[in-house]
């Protein structure tokens, strides 16, 4: 198991979320679209190195800016 | 007594479908969230009463995170609950993240219909929804429907009156996940299938390589689609139509005015040779229906049929997620795509639709860049007329320069523009391919819209003009605007003229530099002014209404000084 960051998490990959660095809107945001602590998450991909990172989550597909994908942290197999 | 009901849900649920299956009244819908930014309003006749519909943009909480969000639920907060009844729309192949704004909904004591909405898109997704039980756990009642065939809206209507509130504890956020959790685990179940061709295409979309091949390989084909389906439909329908059936009845009524009234000056126009131009006769009834007829209605069919495609079958998210990395340049996210598409139609819309915007800075750097930078529909196709026939060459060059134009700006004004640029963040809604009976409702009504819009600013600026021209009323501005038009564009004193009716619409404004027998590089420096100078009237009105007097201003003076900063750099360095 390790922790790490969305935008470093490799494509296809599946995660679960084990912390959300964002606060206030953002983190409102994140918990009205379901998307919390002890969520399953696949990672669908991501555009070059700064792009956003796009994920499932159960059977919604969001896209996230790159800075809002660094704030939250999965850990992987 | 009920005197309202609100239809409420996620983004692209399908709200507006259903708001249109209750009122009859027909809304704008497409493939992706956010599309309702405004409210619309209509009447359901239930149980022999009118009731008002009120159709909300779509929120995932009550608690806003947008503009359009913050819109939905103020008004919801406004009615109090005894009088209103809420359709709660749900896109049933997503029943979990749904039942978020559901349950709060429900909590807050609001009397509640639950419309499981996408009904008939479950079965082929392998879902199953034991609806009897659903409606027990959260104990309001719940209809299946299909708003794009209209299949359980009688229904939904006939139980309407059976919402019933069922208010109950509020519990934190993540026990509320996982109370959703429970009932869907009882309620649905899922077939195992195994990827689709189309999820397979839905993943390669917004993944870097296949995504950009993909998008390119869609602009291009859309771009083509659009030039030669307007191009066929101007050679084969609308020119025969004008010189075979209409030029005989006009050429009559020449005869019958004497080329010589005031009246033929209005109607007729001027004769070029001894015979009616429609491109030069500028008349109320020559020039004027065929530049809206023959020139610029062929391509607002071709463009607006792509863009509905688009819209439904929900490529435009995708296209945003490619171009994110692009537009944070210019102080603005993926999404503002969408905004930039529909301005290219008609930048009304477009101004309109910046409303998903989150902040006021993108929502006032979106708008600038729209108005000055994103040619419409009937600009477009008249630059296409007009420059087209000299070479492909110049047509491309207008966009050249209005292209760098939008990406220097764009850089400017994300570095002296206050305010702060959210990240992006969107939902990524699965491709769906709409019936064409729906797809040739959308392009009906688009299309109506343009035409009652524009026609009667059309005649009414081609009557403006001709009374000007026959009393030599245009001859001061010309003169005073002469220095700048003449030293500083290079363009004759007559090009003052259409520039100024460019405020009241671009397409005739093109259309007036046709009779001035204009060099090439004449054309091509008032075809681009006309393009990046102030927008019309039309667009003016929405910019004050969205932005406000001061970001107006502000707007205004950028897209004045960007008038002649282009105009004399054209003149002078580019084309000298």
């Amino acid at each position: 198991m390790k922790k790490i960051s969305l935008a470093e998490m490799d494509p296809k990959k599946k995660g679960r979320i084990v912390d959300i660095l964002a606060t206030g809107a953002t983190a409102h945001k994140f918990m009205s679209m379901g998307i919390y602590k002890g969520r399953e998450i696949t990672k669908v991909g991501q555009i070059a190195f700064t792009g956003p990172v796009t994920i499932r989550v159960g059977r919604s597909v969001f896209a996230l800016g790159h800075s809002m994908a660094k704030k939250i942290m999965v850990e992987t197999e | 007594m009920i005197k309202k009901i609100f239809l409420i849900g996620n983004p692209n649920v399908g709200k507006s479908m259903v708001f249109s299956r209750l009122t009859g009244v027909q809304v704008i819908s497409a493939n992706y969230p956010g599309t309702t930014v405004g409210i619309s309003r209509g009447h359901c006749k239930i149980k022999d009463e009118n009731i008002e519909v009120v159709d909300l943009p779509g929120t995932y909480s009550l608690e806003p995170t947008s503009k359009a969000e913050e819109v939905a639920v103020s008004i919801l907060k406004e009615q109090p609950k005894d009088e209103a009844v809420i359709i709660n729309i749900l896109d049933a192949t997503n029943l979990e993240r749904n039942l978020f704004l559901t349950l709060q909904l429900i909590e807050e004591g609001y009397p509640v219909i639950v419309c499981l909405n996408m009904c008939d898109d479950t079965l082929h997704r392998g879902i199953h929804i034991d609806i009897p039980r659903l409606e027990e756990l959260i104990g309001v009642p719940v209809i299946a429907t299909c708003a794009v065939t209209g299949s359980g809206i009688k229904l939904l209507i006939e139980r309407i009156m059976s919402a019933g509130s069922r208010a109950r504890l509020k519990p934190m956020h993540r026990e509320r996940w996982q109370q959703i959790g429970e009932i869907v685990q009882s309620v649905q179940r899922l077939e195992h299938r195994h990827h689709t061709f189309r999820e397979i295409l839905e993943d390669a979309s917004v993944r870097p390589v296949s995504g950009l091949a993909l998008s390119a390989v869609v602009v291009y084909a859309s771009f083509n689609f659009v030039r030669f389906f307007g191009e066929a439909m101007i050679n084969h329908i609308c020119d025969p139509v004008f010189h075979k059936l209409y030029l005989p009845i006009l050429e009559r009524l020449s005869g019958a005015l004497g080329p010589e009234s005031f009246l033929h000056h209005l109607l007729i126009g001027d004769l070029v040779k001894g015979a009616i131009d429609f491109k030069q006769s500028l008349g109320m009834l020559t020039t004027a229906p065929y530049i809206e007829f023959a020139m610029v209605l062929p391509y607002v069919i071709s463009f607006y049929f792509i863009l509905s495609l688009l819209e439904d079958i929900g490529y435009l998210p995708r296209l945003a997620v490619l171009l994110d990395n692009f537009l944070h340049r210019m102080g603005l996210h993926g999404f503002a795509i969408i905004p930039v598409l529909l301005g290219f139609g008609c930048n009304v819309p477009g101004i309109l639709a910046t409303r998903v915007l989150e902040s006021k800075r993108e929502r006032l750097i979106a708008s600038t860049l729209i108005s000055i930078g994103v040619p419409c529909v009937p600009l477009q196709a008249m630059i296409f007329g007009l420059l087209g026939k000299f070479s492909g060459f110049y047509v491309l060059g207008v966009y050249l320069v209005l292209f760098s134009l939008v990406l220097s700006l764009g850089m400017i004004l994300n570095r002296t523009v206050k305010g702060f640029s959210p990240e992006f963040m969107l939902e990524i809604p699965p491709y769906r391919f709409p019936p064409v009976s729906l797809l040739a409702k959308k392009l009906y009504f688009r299309v109506k819209a343009f035409l009652v819009e524009a026609m009667p600013v059309v005649l009414g600026g081609v009557l403006l003009v001709n009374i000007f021209l026959y009393f030599h009323l245009f001859d001061i501005i010309t003169n005073l605007c002469a220095p700048i038009i003449k030293g500083l564009f290079g363009l004759p004193k007559g090009a003052v003229v259409a520039i100024l009716i460019g405020f009241l619409r671009k397409d005739v404004a093109v259309g007036m530099l046709m009779p001035l027998g204009l060099t090439v590089k004449q054309l091509f420096i008032s075809a681009t002014l006309l393009a990046v100078s102030f927008p019309c009237i039309a667009t003016f009105v929405v910019l004050l209404k969205e932005l406000g007097l001061r970001a107006l201003l502000k707007s205004t003076s950028i897209m004045i000084a960007v008038t002649l900063i282009v105009g004399t750099l054209l003149n002078f360095t580019i084309l000298h």
